[in-house]
């Protein structure tokens, strides 16, 4: 049986769990079941899409009869779409695993429970469609189940508000693809990508269509100024749902570009690529910059994947560079990070958002104002969530550390390219690249500090208990999943070799064979980087120390009072907040990117009233483009309302006009 | 890896009695590190009665990553076991995670004292780590590679010539380099007031056999940046692992009077320059990020000639 | 020798658009008088080593006239003006130190960006120090712009002339008669300026000192 038609029966199976779900939904037992069949058939696509990267390298193709009768709807399976299918069923089967837990205190499990698995069928067949029809069609579709389940909480004010705006940005995306798709089809209407792909076209099609899949699929991936709807839908959706959407589908929009960009398109010009940089530079700051600023703790987290969608983007940019100046050994290790980390991003995003979730159920909150010393009440959410946070800011030996140094790695290479805006633009861009994972680090000490660490800030966090046995083993494995792609990128990197062998043409140099399972990503003498000596080395001197201190030097060890520079204040308010802790680096780069201002009221001496700090930010892109659009379409939308209330001889004139309007274009044309 | 775990605490004491004698005072001997250390060891651990398991795992975690961290050095021989194990930027992120965990510990009894230091320390951090970076793409640029034993045996060979681009990165090296380790002007290694802690706040409630491991990796770090200012920038006599045992002893005379060297230079450094404000840092800091970022905008530029 | 003579020269036109860095970062008026100091001292060197390569014994003249003014006489002697006038010592820029950097860095690449254009058949040094050159020149304005404050107008205008002093010298040939009249230039220059800073103390933005108590804190 073909690879591709085992996907399709199992995003089959989904679609029928859903259609059961509005069933049963009411009843015990209805969330595992519709959790279990969705696990099931996201393991069994997982399998397929790791079986075609194993054993067939071909791609294989399916055509059913549905939809537009001249054309039918293709499926394709091959290297690109192997891999996103691994991404997503991977996302898929460890959400279903989360869910069999945290599903079960689900206030509304009629507005969930249908939409979930047609989720995860609707993202499994945009990344098997082969035309632009079927590709449109479950775009729309994963859009809508996304949307519905955005509003599963709807008596919430703000979730209502953050669904509409979700819904305006996704038309609008979508919007910009069918332009992209009708341009690249031509007159003819040819919209199959096998067609597309054989045809030749101008570069100013190439360019304007290249730039409206960056626009229309940057919207859903999140790149800034499309980013808005982001922060606001993701968290307003069950945590799981938020893994899904933060961790699995912006990937597929970023599967969207790569497609169109380095498949259906012939190759663009150079100065595309300075756009593409310039944006995802832009995003990885920016967005890190937001997340820096939030005290809610799943806000922050959306915030943070716009800041990887960027570092993402920098990485394709980088590779559509190399690819104009027919760099192709470069535009594959361009292209190899930019992929490695699209698969370390799914799983330390959905890992932390799995933990947001845990703390959620446990106490009730969101807001790590409230929280705080919940390492000692939940100690495996903690464990997780520190890996999580640890492999998210890049640090060695896990697997953030290893896609970031194949970028920068990539952002070596460079100096090679011939074009002076290119010369300005990759230094530039690899500055802001160490920039962003330097504030990545910050905000992450901030998240996992003051949410776990320190003393519980209300009673809250105080009386918090551990989650159950399906979220934690959800977490553990997404946790190890991490540790082993950081010490083992050899194996990740040779098996993304078929993806950049039919997308750029060229592979990196086989790793598996390299001593020590080092990897090398140029030649040895450049450079090389071995994850598991590291990580051995490291547990190796922190037991070798810790050994002979317990033995040649004292054990004894006494619990006390804090010291506190002898001033102990038993109130837990005294401890630092998430807004005092980003103050410096609110201080430092907020007041120009936020135009954030402090005011302080102290009472004079005596006056028993409490002080007050008032901390101002503004949104600098909302209020630049978003308000104003607002603005023009109320307007204008008040203007026409006019239209409303004419009265019939009105009507009849305006009927009487455009026929005589149109009479006189026929007798000019003609 | 026994000579920087050795060397260490000999610099840090080397310094402070230098920096004593300019003050005319006599100082602490120069090895009073050492004995400070066993002291530490054997004394018991007061711990804070919320403090979790993070906070007693830390300590040694910091040090085992400063003591990989500051091996992968070459000190008076390039090339060494395993030097490809790590290049630059790995050694930057190795020290990034020590002041990771040193950051979630200072936040951890939840004390107003931990949160200022680690507050202050990542937004530090936050300019020093990319303005490192970009002073690393500027040496790999020049040398062709970011594995450092490469880079020291390029210095060390004539055609690296005089450079604008590495004159720059030197300099601005020195300004992150002072600013990673806590020395004046960013933050003041001895004092105790709240207002200029950044390091000391941070492991304010660590006691016993637990601060002498973060006292031992922060002399690590020191001599971590002092080597590499020293084989990156002063690499003669560093020996190749082709040569025999006298070109390693030269090499280690060599490298213990180039420590010597800016072990003395940090102590007059600290000496004249008074502490700056506290946010005055990042401008300091901004300084050196530009620094670098010209002199791979130089390098980038350079190449069309 | 040769590749290390040349070298050498472009180290020195380096160290300039290093000080005039240093120029933008300072905040304070006395070090920016010294940083001034220092900047001119370099470009004493600077055309004293030129002079030594290019045997023209004109230009020694050059770096002595460079350095006993600009070095010292100078600055000795704003010293006095800002002593006596009681000029605030704290510069107060438009948009902030770190934004300053960053326009300076952007001026350093488009004055490579033209150069390199610009000179397509000269050896590569000497495209780069022409290069260092304007960026000196596009520095010194940058500082003009930026500051409110009077005195570092003028510091910014000494360290324009720097820069042109610095082109010329590096093009060979500049006779001495040049010299004298860009010298004088100068000199009457910095006399009407210092006549004007009385003048321009009442109308400026913030050379007064009651207004320093009005921005006394921080700026959140």
């Amino acid at each position: 049986m073909q690879l591709v038609t085992v996907g399709l029966s199992c995003v089959g199976v989904l679609l029928g769990a859903a259609v059961l779900a509005v069933g049963i939904a009411r009843r015990a037992g209805a969330s595992t079941i519709v959790y279990g069949a969705s696990l099931v058939a996201s393991a069994i696509v997982l399998a397929a899409a790791l079986a075609h990267f194993v054993g067939l390298s071909s791609p294989t193709t399916l055509t059913l009869p549905l939809g537009l009768p001249w054309l039918g709807a293709h499926f394709r399976l091959d290297a690109l779409a192997a891999l996103f299918l691994a991404v997503v069923n991977l996302g898929g089967v460890s959400a279903s695993l989360y869910a069999l837990g945290y599903g079960a205190h689900e206030p509304f499990p009629g507005r969930v429970l249908p939409f979930f698995p047609a989720f995860l069928a609707g993202m499994n067949l945009v990344v098997l469609a082969d035309d632009a029809f079927t590709f449109l069609l479950c775009w729309e579709f994963m859009s809508l189940a996304s949307w519905a389940l955005v509003m599963a909480h709807h008596r919430i004010e703000e979730n209502v508000r953050a669904a509409y705006i979700y819904l305006v940005m996704a038309s609008f995306g979508t919007l910009t693809l069918l332009l992209a798709f009708g341009l690249l089809a031509g007159p003819d209407g040819a919209y199959g990508f096998a067609a597309i792909r054989e045809s030749a076209q101008t570069p100013f099609v190439n360019t304007l269509a290249l730039m409206l899949v960056l626009i229309g699929a940057g919207s859903k991936a999140g790149l800034v100024p499309l980013h808005v709807w982001l922060p606001l839908a993701h968290p307003a959706a069950p945590s799981h749902v938020s893994a899904l959407m933060s961790g699995v589908m912006t990937k597929v929009a970023v599967y969207a570009f790569v497609r169109v960009a380095f498949d259906l398109l012939d190759g663009s010009g150079w100065w595309q690529s300075i756009v593409v940089l310039f944006i995802g530079g832009g995003t990885s700051v920016l967005g890190v910059l937001y997340a820096l600023m939030q005290h809610d703790l799943k806000r922050l987290l959306a915030y943070h994947t716009v800041e990887n969608i960027g570092i993402i983007f920098i990485g394709l940019g980088l590779a559509l560079a190399f690819q104009a100046n027919g760099m192709r050994a470069a535009a594959a290790l361009a292209l190899t990070a930019a992929l490695f980390h699209v698969l370390n991003h799914s799983l330390f995003k959905s890992l932390l958002f799995f933990g947001a979730g845990a703390v959620l159920t446990s106490t009730g909150q969101r807001d790590m104002e409230l929280l705080g010393g919940l390492i000692r009440r939940m100690p495996y959410t903690s464990f997780t969530f520190l890996v999580g946070c640890v492999a998210i800011s890049a640090l060695p030996p896990l697997n953030g550390f290893a896609s970031e140094w194949l970028t920068f790695q990539a952002i070596l290479q460079s100096p090679e390219l011939p074009q002076w805006g290119l010369k300005f633009m990759v230094p530039a861009v690899g500055g802001l690249l160490a920039l962003s994972a330097a504030l990545a680090a910050a905000c992450f000490v901030k998240a996992f500090g003051i949410t776990f660490l320190g003393r519980p800030r209300s009673s809250a966090a105080e009386t918090a208990g551990e989650v159950d046995r399906f979220s934690l083993t959800a977490m553990f494995g997404l946790a190890s999943l991490c540790l082993l792609a950081g010490i083992l990128p050899g194996f990740v990197i040779d098996a993304l070799a078929p993806v950049t062998v039919s997308m750029v043409g060229e592979r990196m140099p086989a790793q598996a064979d390299i001593a020590w399972l080092s990897i090398v990503p140029i030649a040895e003498a450049r450079s090389s980087y071995n994850g598991l000596l590291v990580f051995v080395f490291v547990a190796f001197s922190a037991s070798f120390a810790a050994l002979v201190v317990h033995r040649f030097a004292s054990r004894a060890l006494r619990r006390a009072p804090a010291w506190d520079c002898g001033f102990p204040d038993s109130s837990t308010r005294t401890q630092y907040t998430a807004g005092s802790f980003a103050q410096p680096i609110r201080r430092v780069f907020g007041t120009l990117v936020f135009r954030a201002r402090e005011q302080v009221e102290l009472p004079p001496p005596g006056d028993p009233r409490p002080a007050r700090l008032h901390v101002e930010l503004r949104d600098l892109v909302w209020e630049a483009f978003y308000l104003p659009i607002a603005g023009v379409v109320s307007a204008t939308a008040t203007r026409l309302n006019h239209f409303q209330f004419l009265t019939i001889r009105r009507y009849l004139g305006l009927v009487f006009l455009t026929l005589v309007t149109l009479l006189l274009v026929i007798a000019i044309w003609l | 890896m026994a000579l920087v775990l050795l060397a260490a605490p000999l610099l840090t004491g080397f310094v402070r009695k230098i920096k004593a004698r300019l003050q005319r005072r006599r100082g602490p001997s120069v090895i009073q590190p050492y004995r400070d250390l066993y002291r530490l060891l054997r004394k018991e651990v007061v711990l804070a009665e919320n403090a979790s398991w993070l906070f007693r795992v830390t300590p040694y975690l910091i040090f085992a990553v400063t003591w990989v961290a500051a091996s992968l050095v070459p000190t008076f021989a390039s090339g060494l076991m395993f030097s490809w194990t790590a290049d630059l930027i790995a050694i930057i992120a190795l020290l990034g995670s020590a002041r990771f965990f040193l950051a979630l510990a200072g936040l951890d009894v939840g004390t107003s004292f931990g949160g200022i230091g680690s507050s202050r320390e990542v937004m530090i951090a936050s300019i020093a780590e990319p303005a490192m970076l970009l002073i690393v793409f500027t040496l790999a640029l020049v040398a062709g590679s970011t594995q450092l034993s490469y880079v020291a045996e390029f210095m060390a060979s004539p055609e690296a010539g005089l450079r604008v681009s590495v004159g720059l990165a030197l300099i601005a090296l020195v300004m992150v380099g002072i600013a990673e380790n806590g020395r004046i002007p960013v933050d003041n290694p001895a004092t105790h007031l709240e207002l200029t802690m950044v390091h000391e706040a941070m492991v304010l409630e660590y006691s016993g056999r637990h601060l002498a491991m973060i006292e031992l990796a922060a002399s690590m770090k020191l001599l971590l940046y002092l080597s590499l200012l020293a084989c990156l920038f002063a690499p003669w006599g560093l020996a190749t692992p082709s040569m025999g045992p006298a070109a390693f002893a030269v090499g280690l005379t060599s490298y213990l009077g180039k420590l010597a060297a800016g072990g003395t230079l940090l102590a007059l450094f600290e000496i004249i320059v008074a502490k700056m404000r506290v946010f005055r840092v990042p401008e300091f800091l901004g300084a050196a990020l530009m620094l670098g970022l010209l002199g791979t905008l130089l390098l980038f530029l350079s190449r069309s000639l | 020798m040769n590749g290390l003579v040349f070298e050498i020269a472009h180290m020195l036109a380096a160290s300039l658009v290093l000080i005039s860095f240093i120029q933008l970062y300072q905040d304070r008026l006395y070090a920016l008088l010294n940083t001034f100091a220092l900047h001119a001292f370099m470009l004493a060197c600077s055309v004293a080593w030129q002079a030594f390569i290019q045997d023209a014994p004109h230009l020694y003249i050059t770096a002595a006239i460079a350095l006993v003014f600009k070095a010292i006489v100078i600055p000795v002697a704003l010293h006095r003006i800002i002593q006596r006038l009681g000029i605030h010592r704290e510069i107060e820029t438009v948009g902030g130190i770190g934004l300053t950097m960053l326009a300076g860095i952007a001026l350093v690449a488009l004055s490579m960006v033209v150069m390199l254009q610009v000179t397509a058949e000269a050896d590569p040094l000497a495209r780069q120090d022409l290069a260092f050159a304007l960026a000196v020149i596009l520095l010194g304005l940058l500082l003009m712009v930026s500051r409110r404050n009077a005195v570092s107008q003028v510091v910014g205008f000494m360290s324009l002339e720097n820069g042109l002093v610095l082109a010329a010298t590096g093009a060979r040939g500049m006779p001495l008669v040049v010299e004298f009249s860009v010298a004088f230039s100068i000199l009457i220059a910095f006399v009407v300026i210092g006549i004007f800073l009385f003048r321009i103390r009442e109308r400026f933005d913030s050379v007064d000192v009651h207004v320093l108590d009005q921005h006394r804190g921080e700026r959140l």
